[in-house]
């Protein structure tokens, strides 16, 4: 019986710690391969809707491909799944890539505004690109938005400038400003802090504190106070598997496996 | 400070020759370099200056023993012989880069790559003939239609590849940043990438018009020349270079002249192509990164 039990928790890392949630997203049994290269092993989550999920675990652990497989960004770099992504009821597999991106979207770890347009051309370029091009609605949009990525008043006077004369930290907001323009249902984030200064990092998550009241945000991160304040859950990825998955508040104080702890407290990884 | 080594003095001393030597070397290269240019400017322009009024740029040419004339026509003839080579040879080249950028990472785009760098090798006055044989004889004449075919031949190489090195130095982020909001893979490779590479890419299109204004050798086969003002694509029609081949070697002193003027006339003309791209395609931005 004893060993039952142990086989079922460890092999089965399925938690669903967080089942007053309703789920948004739900992954399972994931696995993922660029060629022959395992990268993710058998992983299944349930991902609770307008939640901030933090996913941590040392480099190489496939936390990104985990992030980028769910708006099917892994394609991109040639990658390939097996297992299923249940987004709102449907198979993402089964979804057009190009529609799926506009409902979950996507921040990057460098900030990468167009270089080629201005502030406003950034804001809207997802909707733009697509055809929409109605002057008015779209100047209601980009102040909408920009005030949302908390933007707004820096860059109020000079939206007819290029994206890329701001700082890192205001262009990781674009960038951000930029995903909420289409009105996606969930924002994935992958480091969207890691390659800014702490005052622009602290805005940031500032940001995501407000943002999850409309969205599900999923975000990887190095960086583990990061988790500890911004998320709701968090999920620990070690060598491609889901290790643990549970509660922020719980995962840092009581976690349950001696590899989550180990990982937490700074002895490897 | 006292040097304590006499080896030490004598390796300071050779390290400081060598970089002076081998510095004085490299100075003399790029003037070796330079030197060409500079005779050519001087020859052209002491040359060609006497003649270049403006008749030259309204008159039609005079028959032999007639002093006079201008080259209109010329004139004329290699504008319409750049655009149409252009209008084919832009957009093939343009097409192909991307297309080798983006998509040609297999067997079919290292086939393509190598024999775009083939075509790039190819002597123009073979290209001439093979427009000679393409579009002249089934037309049955010579054509300023098959000197633009010719000439879009010539530049298509250069296109192709400056397009397709412009376009890889796009970081793959700004793909993934289009691909991620939702925009389909072609307007992200139409309205982000290659926009982004744009000034590179007009840098390799204006080389590629510039080599092929200053062709002679394969519009001798096609467009041919004509004495008269003609703006039909599908007669023979006059050019600078082929002009410049018949004055420079006509044994008549005033021809030889007008020969220089044309010849100086086609270097401003170039030089005006270049300062045009350079204003259309300045960037609406001034990036600091």
């Amino acid at each position: 019986m004893e060993i039952t039990e142990k086989i079922k928790t460890e092999n089965v890392p399925k938690t669903n710690a967080m089942n007053q949630d309703p789920i948004k997203i739900s992954v399972q049994n994931l696995s993922a391969y660029f060629g022959k290269i395992q990268v993710l092993k058998n992983v299944s989550i349930d991902i609770p809707e307008k939640k901030v999920i933090a996913i941590i675990g040392p480099s190489g652990c496939g936390k990104s491909t985990f992030l980028r497989s769910i708006n099917r960004m892994h394609e991109v770099a040639r990658g390939t799944i097996t297992g299923k992504i249940i987004f709102d009821d449907e198979d993402v597999m089964k979804i057009d890539p190009v529609y799926l991106r506009r409902k979950i979207g996507m921040v990057f770890q460098k900030p990468n505004p167009f270089p080629t347009m201005s502030v406003f051309n950034n804001v809207v370029a997802g909707l733009k690109l697509n055809g929409f091009r109605n002057r008015k609605a779209l100047k209601e949009i980009v102040e909408k938005t920009l005030k949302q990525a908390a933007l707004w008043d820096e860059v109020k006077d000079m939206l007819n400038k290029s994206g890329a004369n701001l700082s890192g930290g205001q262009q990781q907001r674009l960038c951000i400003a930029r995903t909420i323009a289409i009105n996606p249902e969930v924002i994935l984030m992958d480091e969207p802090a890691s390659a800014l200064d702490p005052i622009s990092t602290a805005k940031i998550e500032e940001l995501i504190f407000e943002l999850k009241k409309d969205y599900t945000i999923i975000i990887v991160t190095h960086n583990m106070q990061q988790a500890a304040r911004v998320s709701d859950y968090t999920a620990f990825f070690y060598m491609g598997e889901l290790i643990e998955f549970s509660d922020t508040k719980k995962m840092f104080t009581a976690p349950a496996k001696k590899q989550t702890e180990d990982y937490i407290t700074g002895r490897f990884g | 400070m006292e040097i304590k080594s006499n080896v030490k003095n004598i390796t300071f001393y050779r390290r400081k020759t060598t970089n002076i030597v081998m510095l004085s070397f490299s100075f003399l290269a790029a003037l070796i370099t330079l030197l060409p240019l500079i005779f050519i400017f001087y020859y052209t322009i002491s040359k060609g200056i006497a003649n270049l009024n403006v008749n030259f740029f309204t008159k039609l040419p005079t028959p032999v023993g007639e002093s006079g004339g201008g080259m209109v026509n010329a004139i004329i003839g290699t504008l319409i012989l750049i655009a149409i080579g252009g209008g084919i040879g832009i957009p093939v080249g343009i097409f192909t880069g991307t297309y080798l950028s983006e998509f040609g990472h297999n067997k079919f785009g290292f086939v393509v790559r190598f024999l775009t760098d083939v075509l790039s090798g190819i002597p123009s006055i073979v290209v001439g003939v093979v427009a000679y044989t393409l579009v002249v004889v089934p037309m049955k004449h010579f054509s300023a239609a098959a000197g633009g075919v010719a000439l879009a031949i010539l530049m298509i190489p250069t296109i192709t590849r400056t397009t397709e090195e412009m376009i890889k130095l796009v970081p793959q982020s700004y793909r993934e940043a289009g691909l991620a909001l939702g925009i389909p893979k072609w307007k992200t490779t139409l309205l982000i990438v290659l926009k982004t590479a744009w000034k590179g890419i007009a840098t390799g299109v204006l080389l590629g018009l510039s080599r092929a204004a200053g062709e002679t050798a394969p519009l001798l086969f096609t467009a041919l020349d004509n004495r008269f003002w003609s703006t039909n694509i599908f007669q023979p029609i006059a050019s600078l270079t082929v002009y410049i081949y018949q004055y420079a070697s006509a044994p008549y002193k005033d021809w030889n002249d007008q020969a220089w003027t044309a010849a100086l006339v086609l270097i401003l003309l170039i030089s005006l192509l270049s300062l045009i791209f350079r204003i259309i395609t300045r960037s609406k931005y001034k990036t600091t990164n």
